[in-house]
């Protein structure tokens, strides 16, 4: 059989591939992003970037309905946009097999919070998995399907950063052939008025129930049992498995590959076995506490509910009760605190740049949002003040207006990415004209998601795949609302910005302010010759450094700017804020 | 054999395409591999670090603390992030080429030479390269974590022939040549 070493992302579009899915639509978002990078190279399956998670997850309904097998996937905080739809599908179920992919980010390796997804499982009342490496990632599309079909209920995979970006060795198969079913009219069954709806409950229940059943009597074949000493017994699933294995080789385990509904008949017969029962799990204690109110003698960890679990951290948490404990030599201290940090940044020509230097010199409230142009908050611009979701910044500078009686939008922004005004930015904006608010509001038009990989976006003027498609014009678009004050910029003219921004946070009006450069990774003719400082000029004021663009470099001896020509991508910004005519373009 | 590989760099280094060359390598030479990184926001200018794992059976994809076989630092400083995973019979592989970070650029804090000329001789064995210059010498700074790997295979047991069939299916083709070369002058530093 061929193998190849693949990522958790890369694994599970290979398993959507090999069980016959024939549609794929998502957003982007960390990790979960390449999971649909790589489905795009499948011929077979139809893949396409929706606008959000929540139009995502009802193209893959449709789809449904339709006769083809269809997935979404998305990092956690995205199954919030997207559990609207999740909730009462549940109550519809399937025609052909739906698997929903949440991606968490225990340790919030790039996510505004650390929720756990595994409670929407038991929210929505449906099945979970969890694969705990890159292969049983690629297998457990193909149950996820199986199950979604057999029981007509959408199927939760659940991933981890740790097992998204993680590679490992996947046995590689074929696809699937399975021809689509039938356009399913059922009105009882997809028409949730609420008298259809009472009776769907019924089924969500029974559903529940049933799985719950065939997973107790090993129907579904998704717990192994792996018996060593009787000391202690460890029921633990996905990535934690691995941790468990490596620090606790000794120790007896059940391991579960669905985390939702829970095999609590499996999981008793199991604790019969041996002295101490115990539950190992990343984030909430949600195993243990189903287990604990089951009424199974369980040994609570004192564990924290923070961050990641680790090989260490599983060895030392088994330390207390004297079981065995691996030692890790930790001769050497830790030295990183000392160190000059090496802080995400804003790449050098950042299309954002120019704009945040003139909110900054503004001294303007600047609510966020979610994508590159989060970095802003970074010194020297410290330049975004507050940050919750995706869209939240043009609402919440709304609440801003409206929550101090129009005075604070004289002295504030809303800032957000084209990708994330597309995806829910767009209803705050609609609110805030229908509403008569007078904020402003600032879209960094730079024709792509940044963030998660430079996918295209209904900005950028091409599919998923790279061919050329209808793009959305911003300007037009919030002209066709009706807003009255629409301008746009240039983000790297640092007079326009400043005046622009200006005039327009005077006005007691609702106002867009669209900057109009792309990102350098999504139009790379904007690269041109690289400046550099003119020594004899240079005076050393500084004015450049405060860019805050990571080529240009501060000589401490010197006194002197100078600027680092391999990063320089002559975005001219910085000769736009030197008064000496320090700063010359190359051959120039 | 089981070897943990510690590559550490600042990102746009190709510190990951280095990490993937290395676990196709080890599965044609018939391991087990696992290997671990961070993307997302870490890839912007920030460290980057990629855990891989090579043996009969792989668990954790993360190198525990204490544990790493072999620190491969792309450049200067960045090995002086991760003390915590080392140990007293860890070799340290090292770039010597610098890239400075914001603070020592923008001249608040300075690039730490005297910490690392301290901290490389804790290491029972360490080899120390201008990756920068043997790239550029070869073709240009891309190719730098092929010098890296280069070096890398001087100290594994897996064959170079196998090491340059996966790099010759890895990278652009046009920069095949290139890489084979920064290849074999990395492995004959």
């Amino acid at each position: 059989m061929e193998k190849r070493v693949l990522s958790g992302n890369a694994a599970i579009a290979r398993g959507a591939y090999e069980s016959g899915i024939g549609l794929v639509s998502s957003y982007p978002g960390t990790p979960s992003s390449e999971i649909t990078d790589n489905i795009k190279m499948y011929d077979e399956i139809y893949s396409e970037w929706a606008t959000n998670e929540k139009v995502a997850l009802e193209v893959a309904i449709g789809s449904s309905i339709a006769g083809t097998r269809s997935m979404t996937c998305m990092k956690h905080v995205g199954l919030n946009v997207a559990s609207d739809p999740l909730m009462t599908l549940s109550y519809t179920g399937v025609n052909a097999g739906i698997v929903v992919v949440v991606a968490d980010d225990p340790n919030m390796f790039s996510s505004q919070n650390e929720q756990d997804s595994r409670h929407y499982a038991r929210f929505a009342k449906i099945p979970m998995l969890e694969p705990s490496d890159s292969n049983e990632a690629k297998h457990f599309v193909k149950l996820a399907v199986e199950i979604s079909e057999k029981y007509s209920t959408p199927v939760l995979l659940r991933s981890v950063t740790r097992l998204s970006h993680s590679m490992s060795v996947v046995d590689i198969g074929s696809r699937e052939n399975v021809s689509r079913k039938n356009l399913d009219v059922n009105i009882p069954k997809w028409v949730m008025v609420p008298a259809n709806a009472r009776k769907r409950h019924f089924f969500v229940e029974d559903r529940l129930k049933n799985i719950q059943t065939d997973y107790d009597n090993d129907i579904l074949n998704l717990a192994s049992e792996e018996l060593n000493s009787k000391k202690i017994g460890i029921v633990t699933s996905g990535i934690a498995y691995q941790y468990v294995k490596e620090a606790l080789p000794d120790a007896s385990l059940l391991k579960l590959n669905m985390v939702y509904p829970l095999p609590l008949g499996k999981i008793k017969e199991f604790s019969k076995k041996v002295e101490k029962l115990f539950v190992v799990e990343e984030l909430d204690p949600f195993i243990e506490n189903e287990v604990i109110a089951y009424g199974l003698n369980l040994q609570r960890l004192d564990r924290s509910l923070m961050g990641e679990l680790s090989v260490e951290r599983v060895s030392k948490l088994f330390k207390n009760i004297d079981f065995g404990v691996l030692r890790f030599p930790s001769e050497y201290d830790d030295i990183d605190k000392d160190l000059p940090q090496r802080p995400p940044n804003m790449c050098a020509g950042c299309s954002h740049r120019g704009i945040f230097y003139a909110i900054n010199r503004l001294k303007l409230f600047a609510s966020g949002d979610i994508g590159c142009y989060t970095l802003g908050l970074l010194p020297p611009l410290s330049a975004i003040h507050s940050t919750v979701c995706m869209g939240a910044s043009i609402s919440m500078a709304h609440g801003i207006d409206k929550g101090s009686n129009g005075e604070y939008a004289r002295k504030s922004v809303a800032v957000i990415g084209d990708s994330t005004f597309l995806h829910t930015g767009i209803n705050g904006l609609i609110n805030s004209f229908y509403n008569s608010g007078t904020s402003t509001v600032i879209i960094l038009d730079n024709r792509i998601t940044g963030m998660t990989g430079h996918q295209p976006n209904p900005a950028t003027g091409l599919s998923i795949n790279g061919t050329p498609a209808p793009q959305i014009n911003i300007e037009t678009l919030c002209k066709g609302m009706g807003i009255k004050n629409v301008k746009v910029v240039d983000p790297f003219n640092v007079e326009e910005c400043l005046d622009t921004l200006k005039a327009e946070t005077a006005k007691e009006e609702l106002s867009v302010v669209i900057t109009n450069r792309p990102c350098i990774f999504a139009d790379r003719s904007v690269i041109s010759s690289p400046y550099f400082v003119i020594r004899e000029n240079c005076t050393g004021c500084k004015a450049c450094v405060k860019v805050g663009c990571p080529a240009i470099l501060w000589d401490s001896e010197k006194r002197l700017a100078f600027i680092d020509e391999t990063m320089c991508t002559g975005c001219g910004l910085c000769p736009e804020v030197c008064k000496f005519d320090a700063i010359n373009k190359l051959g120039e | 054999m089981k070897t943990d590989i510690l590559m550490v760099g600042v990102g746009g280094q190709g510190t990951v395409l280095a990490s993937d060359i290395l676990c196709d390598v080890a599965l044609s030479a018939g391991y087990d591999v696992k290997k671990s990184e961070i993307h997302g926001m870490a890839q912007r200018g920030g460290s980057v670090i990629s855990h891989v794992r090579i043996g009969k059976k792989v668990f954790s994809p993360v190198i525990p603390v204490g544990s790493a076989d072999i620190l491969v630092s792309f450049e200067k400083m960045e090995f002086l992030r991760y003390f915590e995973y080392i140990n007293n019979e860890t070799i340290l592989l090292l770039n010597e080429g610098k890239i400075y970070p914001p603070g020592a650029a923008g001249g608040e804090e300075k690039y730490p030479d005297s910490l690392i000329e301290e901290k490389i001789t804790i290491f029972k064995k360490y080899y120390l390269l201008n990756a920068f210059d043997i790239a550029d010498k070869v073709f240009n700074r891309k190719v730098t974590s092929t010098v890296m790997l280069g070096k890398l295979a001087s100290v594994l047991e897996i064959k170079p022939d196998i090491w340059k069939d996966v790099i010759s299916e890895k990278v652009p083709p046009k920069t095949k040549g290139k890489n084979i070369e920064a290849f074999d002058a990395g492995y004959n530093t």
